[in-house]
């Protein structure tokens, strides 16, 4: 992982949620109340916007920027989720030295610990930490394996399954809880656009 | 969409100006991050009340900042909570060394990011987090009750409490107090438009109205037919009572507050309703507000609270207040 590696995630990432920004949105309306998009769709503009700023920058400075902008820039539950992910891997120990891919991997999985501990919430409550917990679990087991590539697969595969698999889910958490009964029937969105960033993340690296 | 509106990016930016503007007897506007403060630095020795949520609710939580209610509001952009820098920017800004007190809507984003300004913020802080709507019941389907318009009367209540000396502890006490005594319930006849998104947050028939429905127009208990106001209104009313149950001998607030689209005509006509069937009932009325106050955007549509008070919440809710939504005694 490096800053330009982070930068050019933020890229791609950006133009898959673009082109998904409507399904988001109907998603949202649907069991929520219309506003995840624009948070998301916000977020990752300040991110590629601070490309000049970050880009001579070592990686903990820069991913602290990157959580500052985050947290303050977009609002809503996922301002504060995605700026604890940064702001936790910013805090990664040894990251003035080369960062692996298992290291990377450990970042990730501590950024998504941070958020669970954040929001409160568990496999099972329909929300995106339905697709980010057996992301990061699948991370774990394959941070020791050297066919890590083919592994990514698999880590696409969950992520997609664990994405469809809150469509019969009540909600427990976040604004869809309100609705109970109501809330089945329809993807979480923030599932949605959390699946659509690991694909392309995974995507990439094993095209790299 | 039809909207007074220059470019989208800016919306927020011009409204809180002009806001500030309007108001520049009794509040300023600070932008990036943005907050809106009292006028006057707040009193060595008093507590101050921060509360914020997405923008769209107005006049809350902006046009309850002035003397006998808040001392900070952060607004967060249309429907999303504001960030933890906001919140710590205005706790830095107001707090005299008494301690601020964080007033919180029981919505996932709100509750993680004032938590957030909370831990960034280095002074003595506590916080409440109202839950008054009862339209979805506490069950294991939810994570819990909606804060919605008795925000408005925790706010009020409270902050006399905090003008009058009241210490952190015992304001964080009366306004959990408030809270429980408190029910609310909504119903709605239109959608919302978030300026963002461009067109109606949800469809909905002519002839239909979402009814519990939520402060950012996501669904209630049931979508029906429109019914006469005097049946929608006794049902709103069960539904609180069902919930509260007041004594026959106690006092109690109703609270009447608008969507943002319906008329004050309508508005007194479903406070006439509820005092009739309130009265029918034994419930006693004794205090009362009618008025948009915790809106949502420009929807057709109101919610009814019910305050159960006992003689502390009865002196605090008459106490002298200014703000630029709540102006009595002073």
């Amino acid at each position: 992982m490096s800053v330009s590696f982070l930068i050019s995630q933020a890229k791609s990432v950006q133009k898959v949620i673009d082109e998904h920004s409507a399904e988001i949105e109907v998603l949202d309306q649907k069991i929520g109340d219309g506003d995840h998009i624009f948070n998301i769709q916000r977020g990752l503009k300040l991110v590629v916007e601070l490309e000049d700023s970050i880009k001579d920058l070592p990686l903990a400075k820069a991913l602290n920027m990157i959580a500052m902008k985050v947290l303050s820039g977009i609002g809503g539950s996922s301002g504060a989720l995605f700026g604890t992910f940064f702001m936790t891997m910013a805090k990664s120990p040894d990251l003035d030295k080369d960062v692996d891919f298992i290291k990377a991997c450990e970042m990730v999985i501590s950024g998504i610990q941070a958020m669970k501990d954040r929001g409160k919430a568990d496999v099972g409550e329909k929300t995106m930490m339905d697709v980010l917990i057996p992301v990061s679990e699948k991370l774990n087991e394959l941070k020791n394996e050297s066919e890590f590539k083919s592994g990514l697969n698999e880590v696409i595969k969950i992520a997609e399954e664990r994405m469809l698999s809150t469509k019969d889910m009540l909600a427990t958490k976040g604004r869809a809880s309100f609705l109970g009964e109501r809330a089945k029937g329809h993807i979480d969105p923030g599932a949605r656009s959390s699946q659509l960033i690991i694909d392309t993340i995974c995507k990439s690296v094993i095209n790299n | 969409m039809k909207k007074f509106i220059n470019n989208n990016d800016d919306f927020l930016k011009e409204s809180l100006t002009g806001f500030g503007k309007a108001h520049s007897d009794i509040i300023n506007v600070n932008l990036d991050p943005s907050f809106v403060s009292r006028k006057n630095k707040t009193k060595d020795g008093k507590v101050s009340l921060i509360s914020g949520g997405g923008s769209g609710h107005e006049p809350m939580h902006g046009g309850f900042v002035g003397h006998g209610m808040l001392d900070a509001a952060c607004p967060g952009f249309v429907f999303s909570a504001p960030t933890p820098d906001q919140m710590q920017a205005a706790a830095e800004h107001v707090d005299s060394g008494a301690g601020v007190l964080f007033i919180v809507k029981n919505y996932s984003g709100d509750i993680m990011n004032f938590q957030m300004g909370a831990e960034m913020y280095s002074g003595k802080n506590d916080s409440i987090v109202t839950n008054d709507d009862v339209a979805v019941e506490d069950s294991t389907f939810t994570t819990g009750r909606r804060g919605v318009a008795a925000t408005v009367l925790v706010e009020k209540i409270v902050g006399s409490l905090a003008e009058h000396g009241g210490s952190l502890e015992e304001c964080k006490k009366l306004g959990e107090k408030v809270n429980k005594n408190a029910g609310t319930m909504g119903v709605a006849f239109t959608s919302c438009t978030v300026p963002a998104a461009g067109k109606p947050t949800f469809d909905i028939g002519d002839d239909e109205m979402e009814f519990g429905v939520g402060i950012h127009g996501e669904p209630g208990r049931k979508r029906e037919k429109i019914q006469p106001s005097k049946t929608i209104v006794g049902n709103i009313l069960e539904a609180i009572l069902d919930n509260l149950k007041p004594e026959k001998n106690e006092k109690n607030l109703l609270f009447v507050n608008g969507m943002g689209g319906t008329p004050l005509t309508e508005l007194y006509l479903v406070y006439e309703d509820a005092c009739q069937i309130l009265q029918s009932k034994g419930v006693q009325v004794t205090k009362s507000l009618v008025g948009n106050y915790c809106t949502s955007l420009e929807m057709q549509g109101a919610s009814i609270t019910l305050l159960k008070c006992d003689d502390d919440i009865l002196k605090h809710w008459d106490a002298p207040v200014h703000t630029a939504a709540l102006r009595w005694g002073m």
